[in-house]
Parts: structure tokens; C-alpha cells; sequence
């Protein structure tokens, strides 16, 4: 097995064209990257609001429980219903991003809600009451300390979205998906695991990337990382490091 | 100044935080709020900059309604501190310091050259200016948001419980550093505490509150100590009334009696003292010795007693009556303001002294009762 | 819905099937995330080893770890021995960070006594820390549970028999019907585990009950 598998990597004709290797990595990265910018643009803004306004927290718990819906499931009854209706590849593609943004948006939302939750109700109280306006607050103070989560929910999110487009080349998407439904269906074992490898390898190179993006962004006053001071007149208490709160919003897939 | 002016704060599920409050805070003056729970204390330090907005009355900051005034810009001239100091935990301490600053436009290098002479100011090492105030303690945070409060050089200053959340001793430091920045800069200053005696170390004027959000009663401190006007601030103020009132009264000239000292490091010699005071080569004062434990050897520093305080020549009437109780002969130790030994003074005496002492007289310094807080003139 | 009363036995058969695919690993997951987690929480190097290293393996898709896992286990493509494997290492990755949390969360004073009272090692583990860490670890395991469900319905790619064949059939033979029995039984069954669990916490938790708490 592992000797065909070499075999599917070494071969160069894998390596050019529609069907090759970097063309279907572009694809499912070209996915991620609009699947993710849709949901943001919905999940941000809510997440925001409900967070800063302190209203509508319902429509958090709603999203949160797409949790229990099977992702192919979801995939399978949009392409059923909207594809007959689209012309072309739209008929595969439309359904599938659209479950892909759907599925990307609750850790999202509640990556960006959370965060703002976890402010430091008196960091929020002092920034109003220096003399901040809302929109100060929200930028200045609220944004900087919801990082933390709000950078867990991406990662959530991009993991969330890679894993479900590789399924979503059942319905036909491009991407690196392809190779794991072509190889099963001519029953080409070498192909179908070399697809796996390489989308095991991207879902952990993204993570990797996001961590280090988490890293940079997040401020050390945050991530407890900045060592060192005086605590010479009282005990202070271990910290956990944001920076790693791994609440996993993910809906499986 | 800031004037209360029949100030009401009713929540829409019908509690009354406060009721009818009116009261002036004397500009350059720290005017302290204080009771228990429940009284109203915070609510009515919130809706001076609004941070709570009153349901009737008004409150007027030397002479213009706040109620009417841009809403960030009154908080952006105005100093704000709370418990746990509420530093933005994302900021370096120096960024912190400047947040008002560059809110009202500064350029950078001039807002980071104030933060750290501020920092400076109220105490901080300044290699702290970089770091995060996570890595601070306690302490040093409370001392961070001072600083962050003055950056502006606001004329007022709001204060409510900041340090409640730090333990006593840092507490005490904080106190005195307050007071004497405080005596450098003269802000107008409305503190919270449920704390009375912090509330009485601090204020030019204490206004104690009861709970349901009334005034009961607004005086200088000494006056209040002896003076309550009801039932329910004599409670509150507390025990010891009398003997912390003492801290107010300046010692008249207290009859001092010349004490015979060894210095540290020699020989107590003869004598047939029970007690006898050491001091060191410039006269100061470090404990007494039963010299029947030390016969003909010399004094050390192991055998000093240091159970009593001592008190300053021309302090008040508690610092000498303590000195005269703690001290293991009963005879008080005085020293000159270097600190050098001046005599010493004997219980009864101080008794007599205090005795001898008027009180405060009724309706002279209760604004309350018909008298008139003495302040210098406001305005400007 | 006629697709369903006509079909029932069928449903029955891989919804039984489903369960047992999702089911054994949560098991199976739990028992050995007991023992990481565990040591995680004892040794605090292990710690960020076991959270980063469970984290990676919780990052790969499901479909490829499917297709990846008679490679390493050497079995057919077919064999559900696979999505067993497959369920029980991301169970294990969602559970062992949960378990370390959850042990960690005992109060140290609860664990001091014990000691003091002569409980260390595995019984006092067995008898006084897991129990105390109940709540937190059927949190997670909830999650699991849902999680398994889910992702188990992936495996009708690969060819494993469960509720997802139904997705797939309805699918590919147009059959409305049949596409919406295989997500509605899903959700059920996602569901009904849930609930199992919460029971079972609530019965392994009488302190929390007779406090008039709840899980």
C-alpha cells in the first residue's frame, strides 16, 4: 500500500493540471477563503452587537446547537433542493459554500460574543468612564481583550470549513476532497489516501499558521507570555494563557 | 466645586439609591462619602460624571450643570479611579497612563513624557512603564490608575473605594502617598468608602449616608467624631470615638521630663532604674533595656524593647497619650521633628493636657446643623 | 411520513448500527482519556504536550482520517474496524484536556484530606477525585457524544453501513423522504445520547441533587 502511495505522490502527472495536486490545494484554500469572508461579515457584526448591547444572547445558543446536525446531511439536502434550480456548476457550488458559510458562522459568533463577554467588566467601566465614547470603547477596549476567543473562534471556523469542504467533493466541489471521492469511486486506494494525507496536512498546517497569527496579534498584556515584575506586596494566583483557550465551537464534520 | 442640588436616583424597579442628597464638595478639598451598603455612596459619586444619570435634581460643577454638558467630554475632565483599578489589561502600564491624553488629541511624545512624570509622582519604578498590568501587583496597579487620573490634570477627582481591594499595610502607604499628593496638587476630590476611619484620616469633610440613600449627617471629621447627630452615625462611627478624636487635637506643651539614655553599644552604668531608654549617637530613640539583665556589659541590639511608640513634639494629643501607654516604663517618649530624643511624658499628664482642652463647639463646624464648613473662597 | 413507515426495519437496523459506531468509541475514548488526562494534570510538563498534540489530531477532517486509517491499521477500507479507531482518537482528543480540567477542578483541600485520611493513588483517583470531577468531564463527554454522531454519518463514503446511507440513497436517488428520516434520526439519536448521559451524570452525582443543584 504505502509503495502506491509513493508512487501517487512521485507521479508528476498529479503535479499540473485541473485535476493536479496544486490546483485542487488552490481551490479548497480559494473556498476557505470566501466561506470565511461571508460568514464574517455575518458573524462578526452580530457577534459585536450581542456582545456590546448585551441583547438577543438567543441567537447565540441557536447557533450553537446547528451542532447536532450531520454536516453531510446538510450538504446533501441544499444540493438536492437548490441545485435543479441553478444552472451549471452552480448548482453544486452555490449549495455547498452556502452550507459551508452556515456551518462556519456559529464559532464565529460565538468566538466574537464570548470575547466580548470576557472583557474586564472594570477595564470596560474605567475606558466609559475616561471619557470614551461607545464606539471608542468597543474599538479601543473591547475589540484588543476579545482577541483572545475571538481568534479561537477563527481557528474553529477555518478547521470547521476545510473539513466540510473536503466532504462537500462528494457533491462535486473542487478542491483537495476530489482526490479522496474520485479514489474511492474507481476504487484508486493510493489516490484516495494521498487526497487524505494532503488535507490532514493542510487542516494542520492552517492550525499551526492560525496560532502563530493568535501569537502575534493578541496582545502580551493578554496571554499572560510577558514574565517578570514585582509582586512584592500580594500573592498573585497562576493564570491559564488565553491565548490557547480552546473552546472548540467547531460542528463536527 | 461640585454642588448636589436635591439630587434623586430612583431604578426603574422602584429602589431609591438616593434621595434628596444635596451637598457641596469644596473645591481643593477631599470630601469623603461613606456608610454601609446600600447607602447610596457609589450611585451618588457615578452621577457626577454621569456614569449614572440622576432621576431628579442636578449637580453642578463650579456652577455648570453637568446635565447639560457633552457627556464624554465632563468624563474626559474629570478624574475617575475604582477599586481594582480597571487598567486595560491589553496596554502597557505607560499606554494606560496616556489614555486621556490622547483622547483629548496630545501628540505622542508629550503624552509619554507626562505619563512618566506621573508615574514617577505616584511612586512606581519607571522600568514599569513598559510592562503589562497583569505582571503588576495589586498595589502597584492602584497606583497606576492614580496615575492614569491625574494625566489630564483634571481639577476633579472622583474616587470610589480604590483602595478597598489591596491589603492593609500597602493600604496605609497608599493612604499617606495620597495625602501628600494631595497637599502638592489641591484637586477637588469626592472619595467612596465604607471605611470610617479611612473616611476620617482622608477627608477635609465626611458626609456619612444612610441606607435608602439620605444624608445624615456632613462635617469636618473631628466634629464628627465628636459631634454625631443621631443614633445611627454614632453607630457608625464606631467605638473609640474619644480616643480617636484625640488625633485631631494638637498636644499643647506638654511638661517633658529629661530621661537618662545609654547609647547602643555601651555599658547601661549605675543605675537604679527598672527602665532604662537607649538611643543612638544622634540622640534617637531605639527602645528601652532592664539593665538588671544587662549588668556591666554592653548594650545590644538583641536586648532592646521596642513595644513603645513614639511621638512628636507638638503632635496631637492621641500620639502622646500612645506613647505614654505602649511604653514598657510608662513614661511616653517625645521626639523633635529630626527625630531626636526631646523628654518624655507621663499618662497623667497627658490626661491632664487633655482635659484641659476645649472640644469642638457645637454648631461651629457642622454645615448641617446651622454652621458653615470653613473653605477657602471657591471659584476659578 | 410513508418513506419511514415503510422503511422502519431498515431504519432500525442502521440506526442501531450508527449507534454502535458512535457509541463504542465515546467508550472506549472515555476509559483511555481517564488515564491521560490524568497524568496530564499530575505532571504539569505533560500537560501542553497531551493539549497540543490532542488538539492536532481533533484538527484533521474526519473523511481523511477514514481513508488514512487502514493505512496505519493495516485492515480493509471497508471494515468498520477503521471509523471505530478514527472515532475513538478524536474522542480521545476532545476527552483527555476535559479529564485534566475536570481533575484539576477537585478542590485541594477535598484532596488533601483524602490523603491525610490514608486514599492515595488509584483508589483515592477511583473514589473521591473522579467522581468530584463528574460534571466536568460529562460536559465533555456530552459534547462528544454529539459530536460522534455526527461525524460517524461521514463514513457512508467510505463505505460503512449507518444512518448516512440514507443521506447518501435519498440523495442520489431523489428520495425526499428518505434524505430527511436519515437527518431527523441523527438529530435524534444525538440527542437521546445527550440526555443518556445527563442522566447518568445526575445518578453518579447525589451530592449535587440532594443540594438541589444540577449538573
Amino acid at each position: 500500500m504505502i509503495g502506491s502511495l509513493l508512487a501517487w505522490f512521485t507521479d508528476p502527472a498529479n503535479w499540473s493540471g485541473d485535476d493536479g495536486i496544486p490546483y485542487r490545494l488552490w481551490q479548497h484554500l480559494w473556498y476557505t477563503a470566501v466561506t470565511m469572508l461571508v460568514a464574517a461579515l455575518v458573524a462578526v457584526p452580530l457577534g459585536l452587537w450581542v456582545g456590546h448591547t448585551g441583547r438577543a444572547r438567543w441567537l447565540v445558543s441557536l447557533a450553537n446547537s446547528v451542532r447536532a446536525v450531520p454536516t453531510l446531511g446538510l450538504l446533501l439536502a441544499a444540493s438536492l433542493w437548490l441545485g435543479p434550480k441553478l444552472p451549471g456548476d452552480l448548482a453544486y457550488v452555490v449549495p455547498s459554500i452556502g452550507v459551508l458559510a452556515i456551518l462556519a458562522v456559529p464559532p464565529l459568533l460565538a468566538g466574537t460574543y464570548g470575547g466580548i463577554g470576557a472583557v474586564d467588566p472594570s477595564a470596560r467601566d474605567a475606558a466609559y468612564g475616561v471619557g470614551m465614547r461607545g464606539r471608542q470603547v468597543l474599538w479601543q477596549v473591547e475589540v484588543p481583550n476579545a482577541l483572545p476567543l475571538m481568534m479561537s473562534g477563527v481557528r474553529s471556523a477555518v478547521l470547521q470549513v476545510v473539513a466540510t469542504a473536503t466532504i462537500a467533493a462528494y457533491l462535486g466541489l473542487g478542491g483537495l476532497g476530489r482526490f479522496i471521492i474520485d479514489g474511492i469511486k474507481l476504487g484508486d486506494y493510493a489516490e484516495a489516501a494521498g487526497g487524505a494525507l494532503l488535507v490532514a496536512l493542510l487542516a494542520i498546517g492552517l492550525e499551526g499558521l492560525l496560532a502563530f497569527v493568535q501569537r502575534r496579534v493578541v496582545s502580551p498584556g493578554l496571554t499572560g507570555r510577558a514574565v517578570g515584575g514585582s509582586r512584592n506586596d500580594d500573592e498573585r494566583e497562576g493564570r491559564e494563557d488565553p491565548a490557547d483557550a480552546t473552546v472548540d465551537l467547531r460542528t463536527p464534520a | 466645586m461640585i454642588r448636589f442640588d436635591a439630587v434623586t436616583k430612583e431604578f426603574p424597579d422602584g429602589t431609591v439609591a438616593v434621595d434628596d442628597l444635596s451637598l457641596t464638595a469644596p473645591t481643593g478639598k477631599i470630601t469623603v462619602l461613606v456608610g454601609p451598603s446600600g447607602c447610596g455612596k457609589t450611585t451618588s459619586l457615578r452621577m457626577v460624571n454621569r456614569m449614572i444619570e440622576p432621576t431628579r435634581g442636578s449637580i453642578a460643577l463650579d456652577g455648570q450643570d453637568t446635565g447639560r454638558m457633552d457627556q464624554a467630554e465632563l468624563r474626559r475632565g474629570i478624574g475617575y479611579v475604582i477599586q481594582h483599578a480597571g487598567l486595560f489589561p491589553h496596554r502597557t502600564v505607560i499606554d494606560n497612563v496616556g489614555t486621556v491624553p490622547r483622547l483629548l488629541g496630545w501628540d505622542r511624545k508629550r503624552t509619554r513624557e507626562r505619563s512618566r512624570e506621573l508615574l514617577e509622582r505616584v511612586g512606581l519604578d519607571p522600568h514599569l512603564a513598559d510592562r503589562y498590568p497583569a505582571q503588576l501587583s495589586g498595589g502597584q496597579q492602584q497606583r497606576v490608575g492614580v496615575a492614569r487620573a491625574l494625566a489630564a490634570d483634571p481639577p476633579v477627582m472622583l474616587m470610589d473605594e480604590p483602595f478597598s481591594a489591596v491589603d492593609p499595610i500597602v493600604r496605609e502607604q497608599l493612604q499617606d502617598e495620597f495625602l501628600r499628593l494631595q497637599d502638592e496638587l489641591g484637586k477637588t476630590i469626592v472619595f467612596v468608602t465604607h471605611d470610617i476611619d479611612e473616611a476620617i484620616k482622608l477627608g477635609d469633610q465626611v458626609a456619612v449616608l444612610r441606607v435608602g440613600g439620605t444624608l445624615a449627617q456632613v462635617a469636618e471629621p473631628s466634629y464628627l467624631l465628636a459631634h454625631p447627630a443621631d443614633d445611627f452615625v454614632a453607630d457608625f462611627v464606631g467605638r473609640d470615638r474619644g480616643y480617636r478624636a484625640l488625633q485631631f487635637q494638637d498636644a499643647p506643651r506638654l511638661p517633658l521630663r529629661s530621661e537618662h539614655t545609654v547609647v547602643l553599644g555601651e555599658p547601661p552604668g549605675r543605675t537604679d532604674a527598672a527602665w532604662l531608654l537607649v538611643v543612638d549617637d544622634e540622640r534617637r530613640p531605639l527602645g528601652w533595656v532592664e539593665p538588671s539583665r544587662i549588668g556591666d556589659r554592653a548594650v545590644e541590639d538583641a536586648d532592646l524593647h521596642r513595644g513603645g511608640t513614639v511621638a512628636r513634639a507638638g503632635g496631637s494629643l492621641r500620639g502622646a497619650l500612645d506613647a505614654a501607654l505602649s511604653s514598657p516604663s510608662r513614661r511616653g517618649v517625645v521626639v523633635d521633628d529630626s527625630g531626636s530624643l526631646v523628654g518624655t511624658v507621663l499618662a497623667h499628664e497627658v490626661l491632664t493636657a487633655i482635659e484641659d482642652t476645649d472640644r469642638p463647639e457645637r454648631d461651629e463646624g457642622d454645615p448641617v446643623h446651622g454652621g458653615a464648613v470653613a473653605t477657602p473662597q471657591d471659584g476659578g | 411520513m410513508d418513506w419511514l413507515s415503510s422503511h422502519w426495519d431498515e431504519v432500525v437496523q442502521l440506526a442501531g448500527d450508527h449507534l454502535y459506531l458512535a457509541g463504542i468509541p465515546l467508550v472506549v475514548g472515555l476509559v483511555l482519556s481517564v488515564p491521560l488526562g490524568w497524568m496530564a494534570k499530575r505532571w504539569s510538563r505533560a500537560y501542553p504536550v497531551v493539549v497540543t498534540t490532542t488538539g492536532l489530531l481533533y484538527t484533521i477532517p474526519s473523511l481523511a482520517l477514514f481513508v488514512v486509517m487502514p493505512l496505519i491499521l493495516g485492515t480493509q477500507i471497508l471494515d468498520p474496524i477503521n471509523v471505530i479507531v478514527a472515532m475513538s482518537i478524536y474522542t480521545i482528543a476532545l476527552l483527555a484536556r476535559t479529564v485534566a480540567d475536570g481533575l484539576k477542578a477537585v478542590p485541594d483541600h477535598v484532596e488533601q484530606a483524602a490523603t491525610a485520611m490514608g486514599y492515595r493513588g488509584l483508589r483515592r483517583l477511583v473514589g473521591v477525585e473522579l467522581p468530584l470531577a463528574v460534571p466536568v468531564i460529562s460536559a465533555g463527554l456530552r459534547v462528544a457524544a454529539v459530536s460522534n454522531v455526527s461525524i460517524v454519518s461521514v463514513a457512508s463514503i467510505v463505505g460503512v453501513a449507518q444512518l448516512g446511507n440514507l443521506l447518501i440513497d435519498g440523495f442520489n436517488r431523489v428520495i425526499w423522504g428518505e434524505l430527511i428520516t436519515g437527518i431527523v434520526a441523527t438529530v435524534l439519536l444525538a440527542l437521546a445520547l445527550d440526555a443518556l448521559i445527563v442522566l447518568g451524570s445526575r445518578m453518579l452525582t447525589p451530592w449535587q441533587r440532594a443540594a438541589g443543584g444540577h449538573p
